[in-house]
């Protein structure tokens, strides 16, 4: 449904140019939740944003690529005209709901906004439909809560009220990023669920933006791991975690603290993520990777898959079974 | 020096915070009867959502916050009632680590500075040699390099901050140090070389720690007793294993079962509703849980349970577990 075709998202100009994102590809489909994992600057939310057409010009732009919806190439379309032209199925919901929503307007004035550039109705038919989309997010007294602001709700409701406005579009794809990362695990819990049930009922993709292993693996359908502004690894849900080719990818996981595993120590990833523009030759991950060779600084490395749907880009990914 | 001394106790710490809305004024009970002891070199956990009250606890006992009630003391000696020159040298004692490690530092002093400053205050360095020599000291023990003095906080990643951030709370070499989500900040990989950091230092100098966190992971790898507050309120105080494999409290329970794992057979589905904690500024009877919780009578919503010890000897402040 929605296509990422070697994605190249790039800063600054000429001789100072960084490619921030270089080669990312991913399909979502209906129905499916791909999660995109990866450190802070990785380089996951300038893809997701790339994908919205919401790169800030003039300091960021694609350079390479494509982004297809439904075949129809996306990638240079303003979201201005996306909604005209019919390719307005994409939503985004963020973070900070906070800062996302209005703080001095009732949250069902600025849920009927999205309702009346998407589906042209107005008055009563959009405020109904408002009504509607509160009740599907589990709001409880959808109708009172029409009037309430912001800073009435709690964190957990305003996500809520966010999803709320991004599904005002009927969208194909929903992209959230790091929508459950403010909120606490109780409530993280709840909109995950929710996001799940959605997923059904609006007949959508989901590409779901996280730091958190966990949440992924608990969610998403597929997993695509970012590192240093490419994909290391990608793969279903159960045989990425399973069987992780990517030295980086099981780094990450053996970092995760798990509850029950009570004291241990970690096992870490020395030093710390690349910059952008900062490893140019071999792979980017190579300076911190217990495996690495001479190869890993000067080459890049090939594709190396597990069956037809799990593949890493590493020299020497790790064996099955291996730690 | 025996495993059991107490280092701190908390007597029936009590904080409340009046908050006024639309012309009316509420009383929130941030802190509500709590008392615990801490023993030399153990790290209890201090875990719950957000409000609940756990950062309000540790900013008490250094009297950043001033508790309502109840006694605090370290050493025997009441932090309470002491007076502005004991209060000084209890400072030198009880050291924070906060969770920004940016907002924490100066921008504009070296981080030499920033780690040397409580000792410049109080005049604990000899001469500038000594002052020099234990800063570095200092900073190597955080794994950081003594060349790290000359610098400023914005040359430093998020982890080496939060290092500096550690060494200035051991330059004075203190009885007790308070983190308060210390790793919040930062990235996975990262928060598990600065946990390491802190089991390590725990190991080699026998560190006395509250860790303050939100974290019930985080919690469990570096505590060795845990309490878990809701809503102002301890529901439960046990030894970190135990909690985690046999949480009594409902609460724990809901809070451990909502920890996301890497666990491809454990995924999450559609509908789960088990409400969220009640606004701060409503007047909770009885337990605080109660409108979430699965075992709730009527008895809950009347009557606040103590913590007292339930039938396989935890620390529970429920009526049914």
């Amino acid at each position: 449904m929605l296509t990422v075709r070697n994605l190249v998202v790039s800063g600054g100009k000429g001789a100072s140019r960084v490619d921030i994102v270089s080669d990312v590809s991913f399909e979502i489909e209906r129905r499916k939740v791909l999660g995109l994992v990866g450190e802070s600057g990785s380089g996951k939310s300038i893809t997701s944003l790339a994908v919205m057409g919401l790169l800030p010009h003039p300091q960021l732009w694609v350079r390479g690529g494509s982004i297809e919806l439904d075949g129809a190439d996306i990638t240079e379309e303003p979201p201005y005209l996306r909604v005209e032209r019919g390719h307005g199925g994409v939503s985004m919901i963020f973070q900070e709901p906070m800062t996302s929503l209005n703080p001095v307007v009732p949250i069902g004035d600025q849920i009927v906004e999205a309702v009346r550039v998407h589906d042209g109705s107005t008055g009563i038919t959009a405020r109904n439909r408002a009504q509607e989309l509160l009740e599907m997010v589990r709001i409880p007294d959808a109708r009172l809560q029409l009037t309430a602001y912001p800073h009435e709700l709690s964190g957990g409701m305003r996500q809520r009220v966010m999803i709320a406005i991004a599904l005002a579009c009927r969208p194909q794809v929903l992209i959230a990023d790091e929508p459950t990362t403010a909120l606490d695990v109780t409530v993280q819990m709840q909109v995950l669920s929710l996001i799940r049930e959605l997923c059904d009922t609006f007949d959508m993709g989901v590409l779901f933006i996280t730091h958190d292993l966990g949440v992924v693996s608990e969610l998403a359908d597929s997993v695509s791991v970012m590192y240093g502004g490419k994909i290391v690894e990608n793969g279903p849900v159960e045989r990425l975690f399973n069987v992780p080719l990517h030295p980086y990818t099981s780094g990450l996981m053996n970092c995760v603290p798990d509850p029950s595993a009570g004291h241990r120590r970690f096992q870490t990833i020395p030093g710390q993520a690349p910059k952008p523009g900062e490893i140019t030759k071999g792979c980017r991950f190579a300076p911190r990777c217990r495996h690495a060779q001479a190869v890993c600084t000067t080459d890049t490395p090939a594709k190396v898959v597990d069956g037809p749907l799990h593949s890493a880009q590493c020299h020497f990914p790790i064996a099955r079974g291996a730690s | 020096m025996s495993r059991m001394e107490t280092i701190l106790s908390l007597k029936n710490l009590q904080k409340t915070f009046t908050a006024r809305r639309k012309g009316k004024t509420y009383k929130i009970h941030a802190v509500n009867d709590i008392s615990l002891d801490v023993r030399r070199g153990e790290t209890l956990g201090i875990v719950g959502e957000t409000g609940c009250g756990k950062t309000t606890v540790g900013r008490t006992i250094i009297r950043l916050t001033t508790a309502d009630s109840g006694v605090a003391e370290l050493n025997g000696n009441d932090i309470f009632t002491s007076d502005r020159q004991q209060m000084r040298k209890l400072r030198l004692k009880v050291r924070m680590v906060f969770q920004d490690p940016y907002a924490s530092l100066n921008p504009r002093r070296t981080i030499g500075d920033s780690v040397g400053e409580t000792g410049d205050i109080h005049g604990v360095f000899d001469s500038r040699r000594d002052r020099e020599e234990r800063i570095a000291r200092t900073l190597e023990q955080v794994g950081l390099d003594a060349s790290f003095a000359n610098r400023f906080p914005h040359q430093l990643s998020g982890g080496q901050r939060q290092r500096v951030g550690i060494a200035r709370a051991l330059l004075p070499t203190p009885d007790l140090i308070i983190a308060d989500e210390p790793v919040s900040a930062l990235d996975v990989s990262i928060q598990a070389q600065v946990l390491n950091l802190l089991a390590d230092l725990k190991d080699e100098m026998g560190l006395t720690m509250v860790f303050i966190s939100h974290d019930l992971g985080v919690v469990a790898q570096i505590s060795d007793r845990v309490a878990v507050m809701y809503m102002g309120n301890m529901v439960e105080l046990a030894d970190g294993p135990g909690l985690f494999a046999n949480p009594q409290h409902p609460y724990t329970q809901l809070l451990i079962a909502s920890v996301p794992l890497i666990n491809p057979n454990k995924r999450v589905s559609g509908g789960i509703e088990k409400g969220e904690p009640p606004s701060r500024f409503a007047d909770v009877s009885g337990c605080a849980f109660h409108d979430r919780c699965p075992l709730a009578t009527d008895l809950c919503r009347t009557t606040r349970p103590e913590l007292r010890k339930n039938g396989i000897g935890r620390k529970v402040a429920c009526h049914h577990a």
